[in-house]
C-alpha cells in the first residue's frame, strides 16, 4: 500500500512540474485529451469495422455458390457441384450426441459443486481444476480423444467419439454456466421447500432446476454455438475431410461442416475457396440461430416464472 | 414441545447459549427481543432449519411428543413435517401455481392425497384465502399480493397438517391491513395448532399471544404469560425493551 | 393432531437414493479432474515412448524438425519459433488495441455505451478460428501482399495479424478489470494536484494497473500459442528456423494438424512425435495460465501492486 501512494505522490508532482503556473481556462489540454478519446474509440471500431469488411468478402465471394443445391449435395471433385450434406448432418449429430453427453454430466458437477459439496480442499481442487481445463487448448482435447476413445476405447473416427471429445471440450462452460444458473435461485425457496419437509434432491427436482433451466439452457446452446465451430479437436481425431456418404450410426465416420470448410480452404484452387465461402455463410448462419435461440428460450421460458 | 439447553453457532459465532424453554400446546407463543439477539436462530433450531445454513451447528435437545428431534435416528427431513414454518418474506414457488404451491408439502413428501382439491380448500380456508384465490387456483403464486402470498405460505405448511406452526416475523414485510388478517388468522390457528412466532412488534405480541418469551444477547431472559411480561416484568431488562428504552 | 404416528415417522431412515444421488453427482465434478488426469497421462504416457527413442537433447538442441523425412531430425525449435512468431505478432497487434479499447470502455465510454461496445466486441473471440483462418489466407494476405514485399502466400504475418483480433477481446476485457480495480483514491490524488483526465490515465491509473495488463496479456499469449486452425491454414507446414514474418513456416499446433491429416498408424514414432508437441504446447499453456490466474487472484484481493 505505502509503495502505491509513494508512487503516485511521484506521478502526481511530475504531473505538477510539467504544467504551467497560472492558468485556469486552457483549450490545448481538452483538444489532447479529445483526440486521445478518438484513438481509443478507434482501438474498438477498427477490428470491428475490419471483421464487418472480411464477413462482407466472404459473403459476396459465397453468393455465386449459395443455394439450395449446396445445401443438398454430396461433395464432389468439381468444385461446383460439391454440396455441404454430409458436413450438416455430421455436425447436427454431432452437435445432438455433445449435448446428450455435457448437459447431464455438467449440470450433475455444477449441483454437486453448488448444493452439496462442503467448501474444503477437495472442492476447491475440483474448481481449479475446472478452470484450469477452460484454458487448456482445444487440439489437446483432439489429443486426449485419439488415445482414449478412438484407440483405448476402440470407438474408431467415428461419430460418437468425436461428440465425447467436444462434449468433454465443452465440460468446463456448461459447468459454469450451470453454477451461475443455479445461484440465481434465492436461498429463502430453498429453506421454504426444507421447511416443508423435503430433503435435497427434492428441493432441486421441484424448485431449483424448474428455476434455473432456462439459465441452464441458455448457457448450454451458447457453448453448443461455439463447439459447431470447432474444428482442431476433430481433425485431430481423425474426422474424414472428404465424405460422400451420410453417418448412419453413432459409430459412423463423419465429417462437419468446419472440417469440410477447413478442407475446400486448404484447396490451392480458388474455385473451392468460394466453396469455403459459402460454407463459412451457413456456418456462421448456424451459429447466429443458435445464439438467437439462446436468447428466444430464455425470455419464453423466463415467463413461465412468475415473479 | 420442549426445548432444553439449546446452543446454536454460525461457525465461530456463539448465537444461543442454553436456551431453555417449554412451549404449550395449541396456544401461541410469541418471541421478542432486539435484532440480533437470536430470535431466529432459536425458531430453526425448533425443526432443524438451523443446520441448513453453511458451517452452523446446534447442541442441546428439543423434545417433540416426548422425542428428542436431534436424537441419534432421526430424520430432519421428517421433523420438519410434522414442525412447519412460515418465513419473513412471502416465498411461494414461482414456477409453481396456487394449487401446486399448497400442495408441494404433499408431493415433496410423496404422498399423493386421495383428495387434493379437499386439501386445497381446506388449507386455504384455514388460511384465510380460499374466498379470495378459489376462482384463480391455476394462477401463479406470484401474481397474488404480499399479504395473499404470506396466507399462501401459511396454507402451504397447513397442508402438511403440522404439529407446531413457526412463524418467523410473517409480518414484516406487510402492510398493517393485510398484518391485522394475519394475526386474526394466527388466534383462530391457535385452536388447532401450536404456534410460535417471532415479532420484533410488542404490540403484535401483546395482541396475539398467549405466552411470550423474552430475548436478550442469545439468552432468554424472561418467559411466562403475555400479560404479566407486559405488565410486570421481573427483570430490568424486559422493562427496559417493553417500554422502548433500548432495541 | 396425529402425535400417535410422529414416534413412527421421525425415526423414518434416511433415504437411500439421496445418498446415491449424491455419489452420482459427485462422480460427475469427479470428472472434470479425470479429464485433466486423462490429458496428463496421455500426453506422458506417448511423450515417454517418443523420449525412449529420440533424446531430450536432441529434442531441445537440434535446430532441424524433418519427422516426416528420411533424414529425421527431432529438434522441437523450427516448431517453437514458429509458434512465437506468430504469438509476438498477434500480441503486437492485440496489446495497443486491446490496452486503447480498455482505456475508453473504463475511462471515456458512458456505462450504456460501454454495455453495448462490450459484448460487439466479445464477437471477435466468438468467430470460429477456421473462418479466422479463411480470412487470414484469402483476404488479409493478399491485401498485405500489396504492401509487403516478398510476402509468401503463406506467411507469419497474416496469421499473426489475424490471431491478434481474435485475442483482442481477452486482453481489452482483462485490462479494463484491472484498470477498474485502481482506487478512485489514486486518481483523485492526481486530479487534486491539477492533474488532467490524460495525465492521471498515463500517470497513475495505467503503472498501478500494470501487473493486471500484464497478466492480461499473459494469458493473451497462451490463447495464441494454443491457437490451431488460423496457423495451420494461413502460415504454411514448413518448419522452420526464423525470424522472417514474410516466409512460410509451421507452428507446433499446425504440425499436430499436419500429421493428424495423413493416415500415420498409431504406435509409431511419428504418431508419437504430436504427443511430445501437445506435451510441450500443454505445459506451456499450463504455467502462462497459470501465472496469469495468480496474478489477477492477488489483484482481486486487493493491493494493486
Ligand atoms: N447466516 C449467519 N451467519 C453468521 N452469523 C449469523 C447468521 N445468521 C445470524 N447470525 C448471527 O447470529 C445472531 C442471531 O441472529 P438471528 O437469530 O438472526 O437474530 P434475530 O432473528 O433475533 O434478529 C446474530 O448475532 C447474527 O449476527
Ligand atoms: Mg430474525
Amino acid at each position: 500500500m505505502t509503495s502505491v501512494s509513494a508512487e503516485a505522490d511521484t506521478a502526481a508532482l511530475a504531473m505538477r512540474a510539467s504544467q504551467p503556473p497560472v492558468e485556469l481556462v486552457s483549450g490545448s489540454n481538452g483538444g489532447v485529451e479529445r483526440a486521445f478519446r478518438a484513438i481509443c474509440l478507434l482501438a474498438i471500431l477498427l477490428p470491428l469495422m475490419l471483421l464487418v469488411l472480411l464477413f462482407g468478402g466472404a459473403l459476396i465471394e459465397a453468393i455465386p455458390r449459395l443455394s439450395w443445391d449446396f445445401l443438398t449435395s454430396y461433395p464432389s471433385r468439381r468444385a461446383a457441384a460439391a454440396g455441404i450434406l454430409p458436413a450438416l448432418v455430421g455436425s447436427a449429430g454431432l452437435m445432438l450426441l455433445t449435448a446428450v453427453m455435457a448437459i447431464p454430466v455438467g449440470l450433475g458437477a455444477a449441483i454437486y459443486l453448488e448444493e452439496y459439496a462442503k467448501p474444503g480442499k477437495v472442492t476447491a481442487l475440483i474448481e481449479l481444476n475446472i478452470s484450469n481445463l477452460a484454458g487448456v487448448p482445444s487440439i489437446i482435447y483432439g489429443l486426449l480423444g485419439l488415445e482414449v476413445f478412438v484407440r483405448v476405447l476402440n470407438l474408431g473416427r467415428s461419430l460418437i467419439a468425436g461428440a465425447a471429445t467436444l462434449a468433454l471440450l465443452l465440460l468446463p462452460m456448461v459447468i459454469m454456466a450451470s453454477r451461475e444458473a443455479l445461484r440465481t435461485v434465492p436461498r429463502s425457496l430453498r429453506e421454504a421447500c426444507f421447511a416443508l419437509g423435503a430433503d435435497r434432491w427434492q428441493t432441486l427436482r421441484q424448485v431449483v432446476l424448474p428455476m434455473c433451466m432456462p439459465g441452464v439452457l441458455t448457457g448450454v446452446i451458447l457453448s453448443l454455438a461455439r463447439a459447431i465451430g470447432e474444428t482442431a479437436p476433430l481433425i485431430t481425431i481423425g474426422a474424414l475431410t472428404y465424405v460422400a456418404f451420410l453417418p448412419d450410426s453413432i459409430d459412423s465416420p463423419f465429417t462437419a461442416l468446419p472440417i469440410q470448410i477447413f478442407n475446400w480452404v486448404s484447396r490451392p484452387q480458388p474455385e473451392f475457396h468460394i466453396n469455403a465461402a459459402a460454407g463459412i455463410v451457413v456456418l456462421l448462419a448456424l451459429m447466429l440461430m443458435m445464439n438467437g435461440a439462446a436468447i428466444w428460450l430464455r425470455t419464453r421460458l423466463r415467463r413461465r416464472i412468475y415473479w | 414441545m420442549r426445548a432444553e439447553n439449546i446452543h446454536a453457532w454460525f461457525g465461530p459465532t456463539h448465537a444461543l447459549k442454553g436456551v431453555t424453554m417449554s412451549i404449550v400446546d395449541r396456544q401461541v407463543t410469541a418471541i421478542i427481543g432486539p435484532s440480533g439477539c437470536g430470535k431466529s436462530t432459536f425458531v430453526r433450531c425448533l425443526n432443524r432449519m438451523h443446520e441448513v445454513v453453511p458451517g452452523a451447528r446446534v447442541e442441546g435437545k428439543v423434545l417433540l411428543d416426548g422425542q428428542n428431534i436431534y436424537g441419534t435416528r432421526i430424520n430432519p427431513v421428517r421433523v420438519r413435517r410434522h414442525v412447519g414454518m412460515v418465513f419473513q418474506k412471502p416465498n411461494p414457488f414461482p414456477t409453481m401455481t396456487i394449487r401446486e404451491n399448497v400442495l408441494a408439502g404433499l408431493r415433496l413428501n410423496g404422498q399423493s392425497s386421495s383428495d387434493p382439491e379437499h386439501v386445497v380448500e381446506t388449507a386455504l380456508k384455514q388460511a384465510a384465502l380460499w374466498e379470495e384465490v378459489k376462482d384463480t387456483l391455476g394462477k401463479s403464486g406470484s401474481s397474488l399480493s404480499g399479504g395473499q402470498q404470506q396466507r399462501l405460505c401459511i396454507a402451504r405448511a397447513l397442508a402438511l397438517e403440522p404439529d407446531v406452526l413457526l412463524m418467523d416475523e410473517p409480518c414484516s414485510a406487510l402492510d398493517p391491513i393485510a398484518t391485522a388478517r394475519i394475526e386474526e388468522l394466527v388466534h383462530e390457528l391457535s385452536s388447532k395448532y401450536t404456534i410460535v412466532i417471532v415479532t420484533h412488534n410488542m404490540q403484535q405480541a401483546a395482541r396475539v399471544a398467549d405466552f411470550t418469551a423474552f430475548f436478550y444477547q442469545g439468552e432468554i431472559v424472561e418467559y411466562g404469560e403475555t400479560d404479566v411480561i407486559f405488565t410486570r416484568p421481573q427483570n430490568q431488562r424486559t422493562e427496559d425493551y417493553i417500554t422502548g428504552r433500548f432495541g | 393432531m396425529p402425535s400417535q404416528n410422529v414416534a413412527l415417522s421421525l425415526h423414518a431412515p434416511r433415504a437411500r437414493s439421496e445418498r446415491v444421488i449424491a455419489r452420482v453427482l459427485q462422480a460427475c465434478g469427479w470428472l472434470s479432474v479425470l479429464t485433466t488426469a486423462g490429458i496428463v497421462a496421455v500426453l506422458l504416457f506417448e511423450a515417454l515412448g517418443f523420449f525412449r527413442e529420440v533424446s531430450v537433447i536432441d529434442f531441445l538442441t537440434d535446430t532441424e524438425w524433418t519427422p516426416l523425412f528420411a533424414d529425421k531430425h527431432f529438434g522441437i525449435w523450427p516448431l517453437l519459433s514458429g509458434t512465437l512468431l506468430t504469438t509476438i505478432i498477434a500480441i503486437a497487434v492485440a496489446l495497443p488495441l486491446g490496452l486503447l479499447a480498455a482505456i475508453y470502455l473504463s475511462e471515456f465510454a458512458r456505462p450504456r455505451v460501454a454495455g453495448v461496445l462490450k459484448p460487439v466486441l466479445e464477437m471477435l473471440a466468438g468467430v470460429p478460428t477456421v473462418v479466422y483462418g479463411y480470412f487470414a489466407l484469402t483476404l488479409v494476405t493478399p491485401a498485405l501482399q500489396r504492401f509487403v514485399p516478398g510476402l509468401s502466400g503463406f506467411n507469419a504475418l497474416s496469421p499473426g495479424i489475424v490471431m491478434g483480433i481474435m485475442i483482442l477481446p481477452i486482453i481489452a476485457s482483462l485490462s479494463e478489470d484491472a484498470i477498474t480495480a485502481v482506487p478512485a483514491s489514486l486518481r483523485e490524488g492526481a486530479y487534486a494536484l491539477g492533474g488532467t483526465k490524460l495525465g492521471a490515465v498515463f500517470r497513475v491509473v495505467l503503472p498501478s494497473a500494470s501487473s493486471g495488463i500484464i497478466a492480461a496479456v499473459i494469458l493473451g499469449v497462451s490463447r495464441a500459442i494454443g491457437e490451431t486452425m488460423i496457423v495451420a491454414i494461413a502460415a504454411g507446414q514448413q518448419p522452420r528456423l526464423t525470424a522472417d514474418p514474410r516466409v512460410p513456416l509451421e507452428t507446433m499446433t499446425a504440425y499436430i494438424v499436419q500429421v493428424s491429416l495423413g493416415d500415420t498408424p498409431t504406435g509409431t514414432l511419428e504418431y508419437r512425435t504430436i504427443f511430445a508437441v501437445g506435451l510441450s504446447l500443454f505445459v506451456m499453456t499450463l504455467l502462462l495460465n497459470a501465472v496469469s490466474h495468480r496474478m489477477r487472484a492477488r489483484i482481486l484481493k486487493g493491493g494493486a501492486l
